[in-house]
Order: structure tokens, then C-alpha cells, then sequence
């Protein structure tokens, strides 16, 4: 019941993090471990920093 | 990129027969919602219950989403489930990301939830709530669902591309192009139409003025925090700025009560519409972090909290529609916004029904975030109908108020006067009768001085959510409360989407400005960055002052172009579904996207016809300016000679977008016809889609 609990919450503070253009960082960090070993690891806060001004580059804007 | 030869096959394996027990419930679901449907088109008598409405809505939207979806997804688009998807094959953990279908619906609805949805739908009930229900419902499940999903489809098989490059590989180079250019006009309008809305809610509300401006020290304050005290705790920080903001709302009544504050915050539309573009300004050249994206963070949770709010609400309350079914301005003389039921209807609501930025998104983030193909039916199509939920919704709080009410916040002061007194006796003879005191005590009970005239949807969805939630938390001061919370949150999604459109537009200015002189283009430049921001400003703003001096209080001049424009690239983006189908050899599905796509482009001309020519024209009212002018007479609301020369340009002006726009879609129905006869002469598919990858060959 807890672990459902927990699933659930996760899953809720990812969407709404990719709703605010940040997807989720441990998957991130998985796939630099997985396939870009040689990269360095960014912190939590290095990588939202990066993707926040991702967000604003230009491209797609907001629906009326 | 490699031209597909056969369609992979797999997609084709049909759907398993219907069980007995299943035939029997979409049965059952479908008798219900006839039943609903036929109550709110024909009882006539005695007031109609929302909750019918809800009914139908969700009957119809189940059985769309069950039968046509499903259509679409395994005989029109085949998508397959077997097939990888650009997320997979990508995957960079950041922008290509496999993600649960659940996760990618919310943020795909989160981006296309927008304020068009709310705001027409409510200036469309002037025509009675029918008009408005049927349009959204099957204009949903017809045109706008199709849309999004097509789209959506599309984009998944390009690699993610977006519109502009899909149009370009299939419509050709020039077509890419001309689209894109439509693409900046049309921002500029919607930016200058929804700034608009703001204006007209927060002139002369101090209230209301005073809370919007709060979000600004309150955006700063988040956007320190999450830059060096907690970085990144977005849920922490939207709960301090959503705290923040309900103080903010609960001061406001103070602040208007107190004269020496109330004066502050008191400003008229022409002085809002300059602090607007002077905010515009600032919020888009300063670092995103500071104040606009926290201001996102913030607008976009208020946003989906709202919707929830609202959905609740009209469940537990279950209002009476008070507007009737049909009023008898379908014939074209309604205040709210001028013409016809044909075309005018489907241009103001627009957004709820079929909306035009979808496909942008559609091509966007969202391909890029699905892990297969068979979710996109649930993302694309599903997403749009929770969407056109949201419409519904907006309808039945607007027509739940009290006609009369309705129309003294929905008419120009030109038509109903200045004072309650005229107001309800012109609205009474409209065959809505309502008298001054109503009128005075509504206004009394949000906590304003007047409601008189505050058109642009905005104002009145708040005041049919205020009644709502007053009717189930009753209490001294609720409405108040609620009114200027509903207004918050509509400014301050409306002014994000100003902030984070200004962004946009200038850095597609960038981009054509780079073409001529080369410096122009970086971005990192201040010169550069400084002159495109204000020249972006500038077009939004121009529209944004236009409307605000306008003789019929801007929305009523304005909207029918934010409609066009929009309605006008959905036409674009199904007409690019409709080639498509060609192009895969698929001519016996083309009427899927076709025929919405046609009825777009006829609405959008019609239209487009209506505002160049004849009674309701731009042409007709810079016509009657221009004479008054040569005989020496003032009209309302000019009070010089300047400002009738003012508003001739203006009308002029607007006459010459409708034309361009007109132009657009032909030129675009031209590119989509080239490339639609020529596919349908060549006998092999000639689409550009990337070839066929197994899902079970990428997946670790």
C-alpha cells in the first residue's frame, strides 16, 4: 500500500515537473551512467538550472 | 531520411470483436446520451440542468474516443505499437525521453490548456447555450480531436519534427516558409487579443489591479529562491507563491476599500494597455529565472488546480442554465461580438473546439516524450477532448448567470450606456429583463464598484465560478474572494503567455532580422536583443492600444480576428494531414482530415469576406469614420479629431491583416492542392516518413 502510495507521488511530482519543462533527473542520470559513462555527473541543481533556460529558448510558446 | 514504401503491416492487425457484454454498455451509453442531448436541444419550457449538459458531454466524448479514435488510430494514421518511436531511438535523457503515458498526458494537456478555451465559449453564449454545445462537442470529436492526433501522429513518424518543418518536407520549401511568417502574425494577435482580456478586467478594478501586480514581487521572490537558496524545489516554492498569492487576493479587498490606496490601482484601459507592453518588455528581456519562469511554475498549477475547482463545483452545485437554449441574436445583431451564426459561432469559440496552436505543440515536446506509438491515441486525441471538457464548462458557468447580468459585462458601453440605469432598461428591452439593482448588487457582491460593460469572457467566467463556489462555501465576502481569485488566475496565465509569446516572437525576429543584417541573429547580443524585444512589442502592442481605444470596447472588434487567425492554422496544419494521406496512398481515409480541413478553410474566408466587406466590416467602420470626419463630427467614444483619424487607421489596419490572412490560407489550400494532385497521380507512397525501426530492437 505505501510502496503504491509512493509510485503514485513520484509519478505526480514528474508530471508536474515536466509540466514546468524539467523532466525527471534520476532518469537523466541513469542514461548518462548507462551510455555516457566518461560525462560528468550534473547535481540536481546544475541540471535544472540548464533545462529552465532550455525552456525559454524560443521554440513553441504557449497555447491561447 | 528515407521515403516510406509500404506501410509496416503490423498496425493492420485489427482489433478483436466486440464481447456481447460490451456491445450491450456502449449501447446503454450511447441511449443516454441521446437522451441528454435531446433534453438540452428541445425542452424548452423550464430551465435545463447542467448536469445534462455534463451528461451529453461525456457520452458523446466516450463514444468518440472509443469508436472514431480508434478508427483513426489503426486504419487512418496505423499507428504501431511495434514501432519505435522517436523517444527511443533518441533517447538523450533530456528532450527524447521514453516516458509513462500518463506523465506525458498531464504535461501534454498542462501545455495546451490555455485561456481561449474559458474566454470563448463564453462570449458564444450570447447566442444561447446551444449553439455553443453542439459546435463544441462534435467540432471536437470531428475537427479539433482529429487535429491534434493526426498531427501528433505525423510529427512521431518525422522524428518529432515540428509543423513548420513537416509542411516544408511535404507542401514544399516555399510553403515552409509562408507558413511560418502566418505562424508570427498570428502570435502577435493572439498576444495582443488575450493581453486585451486582461485589460478589460482589470480597468478601473483596483481590486484586481492590486493582486496581478502582487504576482510580480512574488515571482521574484520564488525565482530568488529557487536560484540560490533551495534550487530546483519547484513544489516547495509554487506552495510559499500560491500562500503569497492568497494573501495578496485577501489585502486586496483592504486596498480597494481604502481611498488613499484604491487610487493606486486604479487605472483606465488606455493606462493598463501601457503597463502592459512596458511589463511585457521588461518580463522578456530580463533572465528567465528571475520573473518569468517562476510566473509559468505558478500560473501553471493555479491553472490545472482551477479547472479541477470548477469541475467540482458545477458537479456539487448542479445549476440551472438560466440563458435559453437559443436567443435571438443567432440572426447576427448580438452585442457580444457581430455576425452570423455561420461562421461567427465557430470563430469565437475556437480554442474549445479546434485549436490551431495544438498542432504546434503536438509537433513539440510531446512526440518527443512517447514511448510508443499506440499511446498517442490516449495523448493526442484524449488530451483534446478533456480540452473541450474545459469548454463546456466555461459554457455552462456563463450560462448559469443571469441573462441579464450577462449581457450588461459582455455589451460595449456604446450599445447598453454607462450607468445600470440605462444598461437594464436597453438589456430589458433586448427581452432580458433585469433591473438596476440586480445590477448594482452583483457588482456589490464581487467586491467592485461596477460590472458594467467588462467585456472579454474573463470577468464574467469569474463571476459564474464566484456564484458557483458561493452557493457551496456561503459567506460574508466568499464572493469577493472567489471573483478576484478566479481573476488572478486568469491574468496571470494570460500574462505568461505574453511573456513567454514576446520571447518567442523575438527570437523569430531574430531570425528574419538575421537574414538581412547578420549581427542581428545572435541572441547573447543586448543591441540586438533590446531591438527585437521592442519591436515585438511594438506589433502586440500597437493591436493591444488599438483595442483599448476601440469605439466597441476592443473584444468585440478584436476576437474575430484571434479567431480567424487561429481557425486559420488549423486549417493549415489539417490540410497538411489531408496531403499526407495522399502521399501515403491512403485517398480513402483523405475525408478524415479533409472535410474539417475544408470546413475551416470556409469558415476562416467567410469570415475573413465578412470583416472586408458589408455591415460588420472593418471597411464599413473606417467607411463611417472617414465620413464623420469629412463632415466635421465628433463620433463616441473619439473626443478629438486625432482619435477619429485614430481608429480610421486602425479599422484600416485590421482590414489589411484580414486580407493578408485571407491570402495565407489560399496560398496554403494552393501548396496543399499541388502536392495532393501530385501524390494522387504517382502510384508509390512519396510521404517523407523515417523508416520502419522495431521497438524490440531498441529496447535494453
Amino acid at each position: 500500500m505505501k510502496q503504491a502510495l509512493l509510485a503514485i507521488w513520484k509519478r505526480a511530482v514528474q508530471t508536474a515537473r515536466l509540466c514546468c519543462g524539467v523532466p525527471d533527473y534520476d532518469v537523466y542520470v541513469r542514461h548518462l551512467r548507462q551510455h555516457h559513462p566518461e560525462r560528468s555527473v550534473p547535481s540536481y541543481a546544475e541540471f535544472f538550472r540548464e533545462r529552465q533556460t532550455a525552456r525559454y529558448k524560443g521554440t513553441g510558446g504557449r497555447c491561447c | 531520411m528515407q521515403t516510406a514504401t509500404t506501410p509496416s503491416g503490423q498496425a493492420l492487425a485489427a482489433a478483436a470483436p466486440m464481447s456481447p457484454a460490451s456491445k450491450l454498455l456502449w449501447a446503454a451509453i450511447a441511449i443516454i446520451g441521446a437522451c441528454c442531448l435531446g433534453v438540452i436541444a428541445l425542452r424548452r419550457d423550464e430551465p435545463v440542468n447542467a448536469i445534462w449538459l455534463v451528461a451529453a458531454a461525456v457520452s458523446v466524448f466516450v463514444i468518440s474516443y472509443r469508436f472514431y479514435s480508434k478508427f483513426i488510430a489503426y486504419k487512418v494514421l496505423q499507428m504501431d505499437p511495434s514501432r519505435a518511436t522517436p523517444a527511443v531511438l533518441r533517447n538523450d535523457g533530456l528532450d527524447y525521453v521514453p516516458t509513462d503515458r500518463w506523465v506525458v498526458f498531464g504535461h501534454h494537456f498542462a501545455a495546451i490548456a490555455g485561456a481561449g478555451p474559458l474566454v470563448g465559449p463564453v462570449l458564444a453564449a450570447q447566442m444561447g447555450y446551444l449553439p455553443g454545445t453542439l459546435w463544441i462537442l462534435f467540432g471536437v470529436v470531428f475537427a479539433g480531436a482529429v487535429q491534434d492526433f493526426m498531427v501528433l501522429g505525423l510529427s512521431l513518424r518525422r522524428d518529432g519534427r515540428s509543423l513548420g518543418n513537416m509542411l516544408r518536407d511535404e507542401l514544399g520549401p516555399l510553403a515552409g516558409i509562408v507558413a511560418m511568417f502566418g505562424v508570427l502574425v498570428l502570435m502577435m494577435i493572439v498576444l495582443a487579443v488575450l493581453a486585451l482580456v486582461v485589460v478589460k478586467t482589470l480597468a478601473h478594478s483596483p481590486w484586481g489591479t492590486f493582486t496581478v501586480a502582487c504576482t510580480i514581487p512574488i515571482a521574484l521572490l520564488m525565482g530568488i529562491y529557487l536560484r540560490w537558496l533551495r534550487p530546483g524545489r519547484i513544489l516547495e516554492v509554487s506552495i510559499i507563491g500560491l500562500v503569497l498569492l492568497l494573501t495578496s487576493i485577501w489585502s486586496g479587498a483592504y486596498v480597494a476599500a481604502s481611498p488613499d490606496w484604491a487610487v493606486l490601482f486604479d487605472y483606465d484601459a488606455k493606462s493598463m494597455a501601457w503597463l502592459l507592453i512596458g511589463y511585457g518588455f521588461l518580463a522578456s528581456v530580463l533572465p528567465v529565472w528571475l520573473l518569468l519562469a517562476p510566473r509559468d511554475y505558478l500560473s501553471t498549477f493555479l491553472k490545472i488546480g482551477t479547472v479541477l475547482v470548477l469541475a467540482l463545483a458545477i458537479f456539487i452545485v448542479a445549476p440551472n442554465l438560466q440563458m435559453p437554449a437559443a436567443t435571438r441574436f443567432i440572426d447576427g445583431t448580438g452585442p457580444v461580438f457581430q455576425g452570423h451564426l455561420f461562421p461567427f459561432l465557430f470563430i469565437t469559440i475556437a480554442c474549445g473546439a479546434v485549436s490551431g496552436w495544438h498542432s504546434i505543440i503536438a509537433s513539440g515536446t510531446t512526440p518527443k516524450l512517447l514511448s510508443n506509438e499506440g499511446e498517442a491515441r490516449m495523448v493526442g486525441y484524449g488530451g483534446m477532448l478533456m480540452e473541450a471538457f474545459v469548454a463546456i464548462m466555461a459554457l455552462i458557468a456563463a450560462a448559469s448567470l443571469h441573462p441579464g447580468v450577462y449581457f450588461a459585462m459582455n455589451s460595449p458601453g456604446a450599445l447598453i450606456g454607462t450607468t445600470v440605469q440605462d444598461a437594464a432598461t436597453t438589456i430589458s428591452q433586448w427581452g432580458f429583463v433585469v433591473t438596476p439593482t440586480e445590477l448594482l448588487d452583483t457588482a456589490r457582491n464581487i467586491g467592485e464598484t461596477s460590472i458594467l460593460s467588462r467585456t472579454g469572457g474573463a470577468p464574467t467566467l469569474a463571476v459564474g465560478m464566484a456564484q458557483l463556489l458561493h452557493s457551496i462555501l456561503p459567506g460574508q465576502g466568499v464572493m469577493a474572494f472567489w471573483y478576484h481569485y478566479a481573476i488572478l488566475f486568469e491574468a496571470l496565465f494570460i500574462l505568461t503567455t505574453v511573456d513567454a509569446g514576446t520571447r518567442v516572437g523575438r527570437f523569430m525576429i531574430q531570425e528574419i532580422a538575421g537574414l538581412i543584417h547578420a549581427p542581428l541573429k545572435h541572441t547573447e547580443s543586448w543591441t540586438s536583443n533590446l531591438l527585437a524585444t521592442a519591436i515585438c512589442v511594438g506589433l502586440w502592442g500597437y493591436f493591444l492600444y488599438q483595442g483599448a481605444v476601440d469605439p466597441l470596447g476592443g473584444i468585440n472588434t478584436l476576437w474575430p480576428l484571434f479567431g480567424i487567425a487561429n481557425q486559420m492554422l488549423a486549417a493549415i496544419a489539417l490540410m497538411l494531414a489531408s496531403v499526407v494521406m495522399v502521399k501515403l496512398k491512403r485517398e480513402r481515409y483523405l475525408w478524415v482530415p479533409g472535410i474539417p480541413a475544408m470546413w475551416l478553410v470556409a469558415c476562416t474566408l467567410t469570415a475573413g469576406w465578412q470583416k472586408l466587406s458589408g455591415p460588420i466590416s472593418f471597411t464599413a467602420a473606417a467607411q463611417k469614420y472617414a465620413q464623420a470626419l469629412q463632415d466635421g463630427k465628433l463620433l463616441a467614444p473619439a473626443k478629438s479629431i486625432t482619435e477619429m483619424k485614430q481608429i480610421v487607421t486602425n479599422n484600416t489596419v485590421d482590414m489589411l491583416l484580414t486580407g493578408l490572412f485571407m491570402l495565407l490560407v489560399l496560398s496554403m489550400a494552393g501548396f496543399a492542392l499541388r502536392a495532393g494532385i501530385r501524390a494522387w497521380r504517382t502510384h508509390h507512397p512519396t510521404a517523407h516518413e523515417e523508416a520502419y525501426v522495431a521497438l524490440s530492437s531498441v529496447t535494453s
